[in-house]
């Protein structure tokens, strides 16, 4: 093992029986499940961010059905964003997988669901924190020339908002990308199990590791330098 | 037909989702803000309950039909096998594909059965869960019967006979299974090494990996001082890696067998009966001779 040559291990690795199918597939797997998982986590983080916020910043009025119906969902979100920020997502993979969905034949169907509802409880707080870091004057003022709080919310608010919280959201976007790799544990085939199985195919470890590491690395700096010019584009309107 | 339900079960799954989108939509004048935002999340929830299509594709075929023979199989046609594809001759990959003595008996008795064969690779603590809640219909992974197994799921007759070995670094200590006494032990978790290592040495002197691999790597680096696996992806091992030595001493013999949900008896006996014939014709002989030499026996 001592005298196998760089070159040689890399033939072994990757090259033969294609085994560099397995680090393909596997990335193709991981992007799959990363993009559904964002966009139900996007969307579960804005309903339950807004009616967190919208509970939070009503307080003092909060009277009649209404109140008592924004109490009842404010209760359910915390609850939510609590059960799923509290667990860890490879106990909740398994849980989904062995408990929850038993009779899903699909583990990407699976890894979708269960990285979609735990982004979505750190995509809540994410949007909560950028509704809330815009000052009280922005809602005032949109009250004041006579727009409701719904118009005053997705025409005023919600786009400084947003432009607030990307940064935070893009660290989720990184965090779920590399979280896929747990999806092993349910025999999923992604990246990181890609490498394993070469790894354990080829007893060695370390350039198939690497070549995973790498796969990783390169497909965040994809992310970041697409999110800056997305971050510099919304700062256009900064410059008064 | 099936893939419009499970598609729609899907839709389903994601406006369940949503939930709190649901209230505040029937009560608008409550939280107009919320409603509003909500309504269009489940729009939102519909599409892409639409792009996961694809992934959904394989869903909950839990209707399979009854076969003639009386059993049902977890996907209709399907005879799917749990399996642990690391660990040859029994079950490896060659290529794309998982290959071995397990996969090829498999073959055959899907084939008597007239199913086709669907493998899924997990790691080997998972095989007997997948059994159980009706993953896979079978778990073929060079899995020796114990007490503690046959509770939980039903073993088949036995198609194959397994010895745990030793394997040691060839400048080791380590003469005989005598030598185990405080050394750092390397086992799969929860395979056959692991429940008796754990309880003759004690768990603090056992080290459990995912993989056999993973344990023969940690052997190779001096993390732990031995092995403990069955004989036969122990060779595979010695021969892949320069250095070790299987101890002449055998610590264990067992018997393989596949294991199926307690809940499919009429699937045990096709698969009983199915084991029966390859035997009687000689095939499960073949497979076996066909990887491993006859010297090797």
């Amino acid at each position: 093992m001592a005298a196998q040559s760089l070159r040689e291990k890399f033939i072994q690795d990757f090259l033969t029986d294609r085994r560099w199918h397995f680090i393909t597939d596997g990335l193709k797997t991981t992007l799959i499940v990363t993009v559904l998982a964002l966009l139900i986590g996007i969307m579960i983080g804005i309903v339950v961010g807004i009616i967190r916020c919208a509970h939070d910043q009503q307080k003092g009025d909060l009277r009649g059905a209404g109140g008592i119906i924004l109490r009842v969902l404010n209760l359910v979100c915390r609850a939510y964003v609590t059960v799923i920020r509290g667990t860890p997502a490879l106990v909740q993979l398994l849980i989904m997988y062995f408990v929850i969905l038993v009779s899903s034949r699909s583990k990407v169907f699976v890894a979708v669901l269960t990285f979609g509802i735990n982004s979505g409880a750190y995509v809540a707080e994410v949007f909560r924190g950028g509704i809330m870091s815009i000052d009280k004057g922005q809602m005032e003022a949109g009250r004041s020339v006579g727009l409701t709080y719904v118009q005053t919310m997705t025409n005023i608010i919600l786009p400084q908002a947003f432009k607030a919280c990307l940064p935070a959201l893009v660290n989720e976007f990184i965090a779920l990308l590399k979280e896929t790799s747990i999806c092993g544990y349910i025999g999923l085939n992604e990246l990181t199990r890609g490498g394993d199985i070469i790894r354990g195919t080829t007893f060695d470890a370390m350039l198939p590791l690497f070549a995973v590491a790498l796969i990783y690395l390169a497909m965040v700096m994809i992310i970041t330098y697409f999110m800056g010019i997305l971050e510099r584009r919304l700062r256009r309107s900064d410059i008064r | 037909m099936k893939k419009k339900i499970a598609l729609a079960l899907a839709g389903l799954m994601m406006l369940g989702l949503v939930g709190c989108a649901a209230a505040p939509a029937a009560a608008p004048a409550a939280a107009p803000a919320a409603a509003e935002e909500t309504e269009e999340a489940a729009e939102e929830a519909e599409e892409a309950a639409e792009a996961v299509e694809e992934a959904v594709e394989e869903v909950a075929e839990e209707a399979a039909a009854e076969d003639a023979e009386g059993f049902t199989t977890v996907q209709e046609g399907y005879l799917t096998m749990g399996t642990n594809a690391y660990f040859p001759p029994y079950e490896f990959y060659e290529g794309d594909s998982i290959v071995g003595i397990d996969a090829e008996i498999a073959a055959a008795i899907a084939e008597k059965l007239g199913l086709e064969l669907k493998i899924e690779d997990m790691e080997f603590d998972s095989i007997i869960t997948a059994v159980t809640t009706g993953k896979v219909d079978m778990g073929l992974a060079g899995m020796t019967v114990t007490e503690d197994r046959k509770k939980n799921v039903n073993f088949s007759e036995s198609y194959a006979t397994g010895v745990q070995v030793v394997i040691v670094p060839e400048d080791s200590d380590i003469a005989s299974i005598d030598d185990l006494e405080g050394k750092m032990i390397g086992v799969q978790l929860g395979t056959t090494g692991d429940i008796y290592c754990s309880g003759d040495y004690g768990e603090e002197n056992v080290e459990q990996f995912n993989k056999g691999n993973d344990a023969v790597m940690a052997l190779m680096t001096g993390k732990v001082d031995c092995v403990v696996i069955d004989n036969e992806p122990a060779k595979s091992y010695v021969a892949a890696n320069e250095g070790l030595k299987i101890l002449d001493t055998e610590y264990v013999v067992e018997e393989y067998a596949a294991a199926i949900s307690k809940e499919n008896e009429p699937l045990l006996a096709a698969i009983d009966a199915a084991l029966a014939e390859l035997k009687a014709d000689g095939t499960l002989d073949a497979i076996v001779a066909k990887y491993i030499p006859a010297e090797a026996e």
